[in-house]
């Protein structure tokens, strides 16, 4: 096929949408981007949205705003990127951009010409006025290949995408014979992004070469991981990228149908998918004959119903069929015998939109990222006692340590780092020694962590991490699908242990009985979920035991989590005569007057929710809580109290 | 044993108003659904969009549409999270327990509205006017604790926060009453 005839149908569409990004150029007129996906709009975007329209149309200044995706800086949403191309200044991006500081940027920035240092991340481009943000750890460590696009283009309007280098990928494919562009992915060693990590060009020739005609390729965007959220963020940042990859995967394999499966829960995410699917579509880059090519591609959504084991490839194609989502024996294995029992590839969100850039650049270029066995980047959503959450993407092969204290910024609040939890419910708890660990799926499988996903939660010294694990055991408990009676079982035994010794009606013996029924319930499950379900039991027992013996053999909490453990009291040396503060914020009245005309907390009625803590002005600081329970001093309620509240 | 649209009709006398209009409503819509297996979810999807619960006489309905046991409907509407069986509060609390929600108090958050409307999780206040639900993870992570009134998400909660909410709804129900009383 070298008449490149993809190529030569894609020519004009590309230098129409060049064309598009230039006039917008020239027009020199200033463009607000305003980051606009479910995190952006969870700050209030919405409202940064409607004071920068009513400002500008006040002031009749000439801006664009274009709504752009999730760049992956969480913590300083609402994001906002001005170009003001007469002002003298590179494109400058600003942090926490609420409705007030909107209105003041229209009038300071877009009227006056003063950028507002006080509200600048940094600047887009390297200048000598403002530092550039690719010079802060967050920006420079990362590498962007997968979210290269995100927060920076419209996810609408597709021809932002093309004129960015977008679905030449796909037409270097369409004009290439299938056998090739599998080579290609095999070399580049690309391995599945879901968190198993096999590689997907071996997938995508077992499909290949599997009988039968009809076959599917399923994108999995059923991220059901608590606590993750790559596969959303891209979904609604760059859905294109997403779906140039599908289409490279249905052309080498030989589908002509695909369906995209994404969580009902992300209705942004749906929205944005099903755009993008019917503009790429409009100017024949899906649908039947591809740029005049032979090659036809069906791509459909289809809304997950919120199930974890849906995850499980076998247990999506289940609930594609209707069926309540329960994962199946294999082999057969779904590249042979997948949805209505034809081959099937299904590949993960990540590894899809991976696809396009490898087209593009090459193996040998993607290779020169990463690790000899896991090349390529991987994402991470990094929450919990981090100062700069997010969204992350890096090259495997960095440590931990970078990721989280270079990139995100370390602890805050001067804490101490205890553990970081990788890989979700299915994941492990990693302490402070493995933070040298690579990330790589090899390295971290090691550790006894996973890749996972990619959900990752670091926690500081106020973690407990029994707390943790019942947790993560309640929900791992509550998916379990119920077939295999070592999970189904299992998992509730497992949860009801733990839930004891958080109560501190730990005994002897429930260390041993955690870690052989961990053992049992791996070894007597079908699917991931159930053989990796005891993961964050088995890590945090090998690496935090004396934090259980404590609970057992002390009843105390080291972390003071554990409710059922732990008690606040007001010292009364340091409360201050005549204060009412607590009182007023006690949601269960349980603070009464000491006869000295101070504050005690009724330990019978207390809930133990601390507000109490954070309403004490700090001058006082007289609340304390303290674990085991018996360390707080008793003080007795004078009975007329008693009488008065009844 | 496979209910038809008949069956349903008969009994339609001990269902209220309301009900019987949404019997209507989903009877017209299923037209529209091949009979086709596959489409199980989807329908119940629309469903719930329109009606925010699958009420069980709608499942039957479903059942005879595909010609499937109510039983089998059934199985798999409760195996997923999505669906609800019974009707929603007019104001829906979401609270997310995902795993940074949880690091940073998400329970004591769910606490906090269950003692306030002296409901449960997953329960409706009986005048219809509240109910709670815990979700898994709404993606706010950086946010956490996080709730969701309405499909208006909360970062950085704290039960005192509950608080501000609830008079919230208080003052726009009182402003609400005032302009039907002038009207």
């Amino acid at each position: 096929m070298s008449e490149q005839k993809a190529k030569k149908r894609f020519a004009p569409i590309q230098s129409e949408s060049k064309h598009r990004m230039e006039e917008q150029k020239r027009e020199s007129i200033p463009t607000i981007f305003l980051v606009m996906s479910t995190c952006g709009l969870a700050s209030g975007a919405a409202e940064t949205k409607q004071a920068f329209e009513e400002a500008l149309s006040e002031k009749s200044i000439a801006a664009r705003i274009v709504p752009v995706g999730c760049i992956g800086h969480c913590y300083a949403e609402p994001l906002v990127i001005i170009d003001h191309p007469t002002a003298g200044f590179p494109p400058i991006c600003y942090y926490q951009i609420n409705a007030d500081r909107a209105r003041i940027l229209v009038r300071s920035y877009l009227e006056g010409g003063d950028p507002v240092l006080k509200y600048v991340l940094g600047a887009m481009e390297e200048n000598d006025l403002i530092p550039a943000v690719m010079d802060f750890p967050r920006f420079s460590l990362e590498q962007r290949l997968v979210m290269e696009h995100c927060g920076l283009i419209d996810p609408d309007d597709i021809h932002q995408y093309i004129a960015r280098g977008g679905y030449s990928g796909l037409v270097k494919a369409l004009d290439s014979d299938p056998e090739e562009v599998i080579n290609l992915i095999e070399e580049s060693g690309l391995r599945g992004r879901g968190g198993a990590g096999f590689p997907s060009g071996r997938k995508w020739r077992i499909a290949r070469t599997a009988e039968g005609d009809g076959k599917f390729v399923i994108c999995n965007g059923d991220e059901g991981d608590p606590g993750a959220y790559m596969d959303r963020t891209i979904l609604e940042s760059n859905p294109h990228q997403l779906l140039e990859g599908l289409a490279i995967c249905a052309h080498a394999v030989g589908a002509n149908q695909s369906i995209v499966y994404v969580r009902a829960e992300y209705p942004l995410a749906v929205k944005a998918i099903q755009k993008a699917i019917k503009s790429a579509k409009e100017l024949s880059l899906l649908g039947p004959s591809i740029l005049g090519t032979s090659f036809s591609l069906e791509v459909s959504v289809f809304q997950g119903s919120g199930a974890f084991v849906c995850g499980e490839e076998t247990a999506l194609i289940q609930s594609i069929e209707g069926k309540r989502g329960m994962p199946q024996h294999r082999p057969p294995f779904p590249v042979e015998k997948g949805l209505w029992g034809r081959p099937t590839v299904v590949n993960n969100v990540k590894t899809l939109s991976a696809v396009p850039p490898i087209m593009v650049r090459g193996a040998e270029w993607f290779r020169t990222i990463g690790t000899e066995r896991s090349p390529g980047t991987a994402i991470f959503s990094v929450v919990g006692n981090v100062k700069h959450p997010g969204l992350v993407e890096i090259a495997m092969g960095t440590s931990l340590r970078t990721l989280i204290f270079d990139v995100c910024g370390g602890i805050p609040n001067k804490k101490e780092f205890k553990a970081v939890q990788i890989g979700g419910p299915s994941g492990g708890c990693l302490p402070a020694s493995f933070l040298d660990t690579p990330i790589d799926f090899d390295s971290l499988t090691q550790a006894g962590a996973m890749m996972g996903s990619g959900g990752m939660v670091v926690m500081d010294e106020d973690s407990c991490m029994v707390d943790v694990s019942r947790y993560f055991l309640d929900f791992t408990q509550k998916e379990s699908c119920g077939k295999c009676t070592f999970c189904r079982m299992g998992t509730k035994h497992l949860l009801n242990i733990l839930q004891r010794i958080t109560k501190g009606e730990g005994r002897d013996g429930d260390l041993e009985l955690l870690e052989t029924l961990s053992k049992d319930i791996k070894d007597g499950s079908l699917c991931g979920l159930g053989k990796t379900a005891p993961n964050p039991v088995l890590t945090s027992l090998k690496y935090f035991r004396e934090e259980y013996e404590a609970h057992i053999n002390e009843k105390r909490c080291p972390a003071l989590k554990c409710r059922a453990l732990t008690a606040f009291y007001i010292d009364l040396e340091k409360c201050a005569r005549g204060c009412e503060v607590c009182v007023g914020c006690c949601p269960v009245d349980a603070i009464f007057t000491t006869k000295g005309r101070k504050k005690a907390i009724d330990q019978e009625l207390c809930v133990k929710c601390g507000e109490c803590r954070v309403a004490c002005p700090p001058e006082y600081d007289a609340v304390f809580k303290v674990s085991p329970p018996e360390l707080a001093p008793v003080i007795e309620r004078p009975p007329e109290d008693i009488k008065e509240k009844k | 044993m496979a209910f038809h649209n008949d069956g349903i009709d008969m009994t339609a006398s001990d269902l209220d108003q309301e009900e019987r209009a949404m019997i209507q409503e989903i009877k017209r819509s299923l037209s529209k659904f091949k009979k086709h297996r596959g489409n199980l979810i989807p329908i119940l999807q629309s469903i719930q969009e329109k009606h925010s619960y699958l009420a069980s006489a709608a499942m039957e309905m479903v059942a005879s549409h595909l010609d499937i046991s109510p039983s089998e409907v059934y199985g798999v509407a409760t195996f997923y999270n999505q669906f609800r069986f019974h009707p929603p509060g007019r104001n829906q609390i979401k609270v997310c327990l995902g795993t940074a929600c949880h690091v940073a108090g998400g329970d004591i958050i769910l606490e906090n509205f269950e003692r306030k409307l002296g409901i449960k999780d997953g329960e409706t206040t009986a005048d219809r006017e509240y109910s709670i639900e815990r979700v898994a993870c709404v993606g706010c992570c950086a946010l956490a604790p996080v709730a969701v009134i309405n499909d208006n998400v909360q970062g950085y909660m704290q039960p005192s926060k509950v608080e501000g909410i609830f008079l919230q709804f208080q003052i726009e129900r009182e402003r609400e009453e005032r302009d039907k009383a002038s009207e």
